[in-house]
């Protein structure tokens, strides 16, 4: 029998379906003019259907901490290396201290009741199950839920070592993951503000004479960190922060993602800020030297704006990693800005691995042919890449992405 | 005096014919509104896919944010999805697991309801000390709508909870499966399993087709893209209620399930990015409270940064977990200002200034930091974000 929150329900429904409008409206009128609350109807309103077992079992992927929801499988931490490193490093580094403003995942313990607290898996994190879910249901950033559960223990088995809350042979399954003790876990309490703020936070105020004396003890301009364009007066410029302002800023930053929960790194920071500096000048600087060699007709010509529409889905696969166009800068991946008839691994500033560094040493350029081969097979084509990415399938995924990073990355 | 030539001369658009109809077949604010646009703060995070905007608060008036507006968080971009692929399943601890698609959510009976929605990080950045300078970068994480939409209540009726639900889990359709945990009692208290905001169907940024609607909890709870509701007996702890939107204290321990927002207030105009132009003489400020737990009847103003305040007055509608508007009228006799306002609540709550939560909480906490926001205002007009002493 359905729920009836309120007799006047119960009262509508054992009426009927022709309970008079006037009297719904009447029944339950709130006092702030929301009106009368929607009414619930004896047995259900018949709508929607019986969810199938396939179903469920495709959408219900979530992991509590007693262990349920977990599928069987296994994984060892030299296993989870491997793919960590390959899946999971260029965000999070080699050993979980994270990249750039990526969150940190390994070590942290004591920094909690510090001004710097990093919070991590083994620092903060309570429930290991917590972790594969996580991992499981987004990751890879970008490429969400394509990791098969017996990767997701060897991944998860590698974070624990990282942290150093297992040894380097042990093995996390579904039968072993009851063990595993997280370090934090008795570090967190229900939400208390009802005892301890809300009696103090209640009380008569002071309406005149409340202070002898106010001063200004701090201002925002000390540290202006505030974005370029974000102040619309001609009166109030913002001043560019100097590099040590800037940091501080940054250690003042926070905010509820990764970076900002962990300060924003003055390296970082530096970067946008020259970056802003420069403003509209900053796309003509290295970018389009390289691009003024390709013909400016064949792209024209090439130019079909349904392919690049779709290619823009398509990058959206890439773009976790990768920028291209007006203000493209280099991320996690160099920046693709006029990639065809580009030299292999010449993105200014961008740090290449190994094998790419002998490709650009052996003056390999990317053609259609070459970016389609690698985007098919990027390790394949390029064993020792420092990109995860597991390549894409489609051929005319492959065209569209590439007809779109031409477009973009033309001027 | 010289005459003025915009009355003098004849304008253009006084000669000339405009647009005709159907110029814009959806409607744009006028090209002299560019500069009221979302705006972000590049520094913040790592990537736009995991990101947030801000909503241009210091430009708008009255209580409804324009959909346009309506501040951005992804935590893994903005999921497209197509509203004849939409579903919403509802399974775990109920008699019959079912399935919705967007047709089967319009023919229950719907609500319209104004609330806000504020991040629980809004103001994060300003735990530490002044630090933007600007009410959309301190308070811009919150946007107030009308949504129409299904009450929760309704749709775990045609599922039957069984007893022992107690809690469940809403879970987005985006890259990130955005998922939190949800106590029975609110679900079945005022949660709406909404569709539109301010009359239209909900924008891509905002969930589209489908959206939670948790009144006066934090906006990460509002689960957008919505694809599943389960029933549980106990929490999940996923990450954003375990690793995210937990509030470290300087003992190292951190509360968890900080659902409900604090009573809260901002000055939007003076502010610094609204520099008082005119100079001395009447002038009109503004600002926007809300709070978690009711409605905002009263907000104090000072002028003198705390030493003596004023009732402002209230004006507009006022509804549960939305936000208000308040203005005070005075004349500025040119010197300087220290602006602050005080909002109370239906409950007696009254907002603490940002000393009185740092001696509770620290400065590690991130979330929830709804201290009295201080402008100093110079003999220019023009406003900067500071502190006080106390």
């Amino acid at each position: 029998a359905a729920r009836t929150d309120d007799t006047t329900a119960t009262a509508r429904a054992d009426a009927g379906d022709a309970a008079p409008e006037a009297e719904m409206h009447t029944a339950s009128a709130e006092a702030d003019g929301s009106g009368a609350a929607a009414s619930s109807h004896e047995g259900g309103y018949g709508l929607g259907r019986p969810a199938l077992d396939e179903e469920i079992a495709a959408w219900d992927i979530d992991i509590r901490p007693d262990g349920q929801g977990l599928p069987r499988g296994e994984g060892d931490v030299w296993t989870g290396e491997e793919l960590f490193v390959a899946q999971c490093a260029m965000c999070h580094g080699d050993f979980g201290e994270g990249a750039g403003r990526w969150p940190q995942l390994a070590l942290g313990m004591g920094t909690l009741t510090s001004n710097d607290p990093v919070k991590t898996v083994g620092s903060y994190w309570p429930y290991l199950s917590t972790v594969w879910d996580y991992v499981h249901r987004a990751m890879p950033f970008g490429n969400a839920q394509s990791l098969s559960d017996d990767e997701v223990y060897a991944i998860t088995a590698y974070i624990l070592y990282l942290n150093e809350i297992v040894e380097d042979d042990f093995v996390l399954s579904s039968d072993s993951f009851a063990e595993v003790e997280m370090p934090n876990a008795g570090a967190f309490y229900m939400d208390d503000r009802a005892e301890t703020e809300l009696p103090e936070f209640s009380r008569e105020v002071c309406m005149e004479n409340c202070k002898e004396d106010v001063k200004i003890t701090m201002r925002a301009r000390v540290l202006d960190v505030t974005p370029e364009g974000g102040d619309d007066t001609e009166n109030a410029p913002n001043e560019a922060p100097a590099p040590e302002e800037a940091m501080d800023g940054g250690d003042h930053a926070a905010s509820d993602e990764a970076s900002a929960d962990d300060a924003a790194p003055a390296v970082e920071q530096q970067t946008e800020t020259a970056q802003a500096d420069t403003g509209g000048a900053a796309p003509e600087s290295a970018s389009t030297s390289e691009t003024e060699d390709a013909p400016e007709d064949i792209r024209i010509v090439a130019a079909d704006p349904a392919l690049i529409a779709d290619g823009a889905k398509v990058f959206r696969k890439c773009q976790a990693c990768h920028q291209v166009g007006a203000d493209a800068s280099n991320r996690v991946g160099p920046q693709l800005n006029g990639l065809l008839g580009r030299t292999v691994g010449s993105a200014e500033g961008f740090s290449y691995s190994n094998t790419f560094e002998k490709a650009h040493d052996a003056g390999e350029v990317w053609t259609a042919e070459h970016l389609a081969e690698f985007l098919a097979d990027p390790r394949g084509t390029y064993t020792g890449t420092k990109m995860s990415f597991a390549g894409l399938k489609d051929d005319a995924d492959i065209e569209a992405v590439t007809a779109y990073i031409e477009a973009e990355g033309a001027e | 005096q010289t005459p003025d030539p915009a009355i003098t001369e004849l304008p253009p658009w006084q000669q000339y014919l405009g647009e005709g109809v159907d110029a814009a077949p959806y409607g744009m604010p006028s090209q002299y509104e560019t500069h009221v646009v979302r705006r972000n703060v590049p520094w913040l995070t790592a990537d736009a896919t995991s990101s947030v905007n801000f909503t241009p608060l210091h430009e708008l008036d009255g209580i409804i944010t324009p959909n346009g507006l309506c501040f951005e968080r992804h935590h893994g971009g903005v999921a497209e999805v197509d509203p004849a692929e939409y579903r919403l399943m509802i399974n775990g601890l109920v008699d019959t697991p079912l399935v919705f698609d967007l047709q089967d959510l319009m023919r229950f009976p719907r609500e319209n309801r104004i609330h806000f929605l504020e991040c629980a990080a809004n103001s994060g950045m300003e735990w530490r000390g002044a630090q933007l300078n600007g009410c959309q970068f301190t308070h811009g994480m919150i946007h107030n709508v009308m949504y129409t939409g299904v009450p929760l209540r309704l749709l775990l009726e045609e599922a039957g909870v069984k007893t022992a639900g107690t809690w469940l889990l809403a879970e987005g359709a985006d890259a990130s499966a955005m998922t939190r945990s949800i106590p029975m009692e609110k679900a079945l208290d005022d949660c709406l399993v909404a569709f539109k905001m301010n009359g239209e169907m909900l924008r891509p940024e905002q969930g589209y087709p489908v959206r939670l609607v948790v009144p006066g909890w934090e906006g990460n709870m509002w689960v957008k893209w919505l694809r599943r509701i389960e029933v549980g007996d106990q929490p999940w702890h996923h990450r954003e209620e375990t690793s995210k939107y937990t509030d470290l204290f300087p003992d190292g321990q951190a509360r968890r399930f900080t659902w409900e927002m604090d009573a809260k207030s901002v000055i939007t105009n003076p502010s610094p990015q609204a520099p008082i132009t005119h100079g001395p003489g009447r002038m009109v400020l503004s600002g926007v409270a809300w709070s978690g737990r009711g409605t905002i009847p009263r907000v104090d103003v000072t002028l003198d940064g705390g030493n003596s305040w004023v009732q402002a007055r209230m004006s507009g509608p006022s509804f549960d977990k939305s936000m208000h508007r308040f203005y005070h009228e005075f004349d500025w006799d040119g010197r300087p200002l220290l602006l602050q306002s005080r909002a109370h609540d239906s409950t007696g709550y009254v907002q603490p200034t940002k000393d009185m939560l740092r001696e509770i909480r620290g400065e590690n906490s991130i979330y929830h930091n709804n201290g009295i926001q201080t402008w100093a205002v110079n003999e220019q007009g023009v406003a900067e974000n500071v502190e006080v002493s106390s």
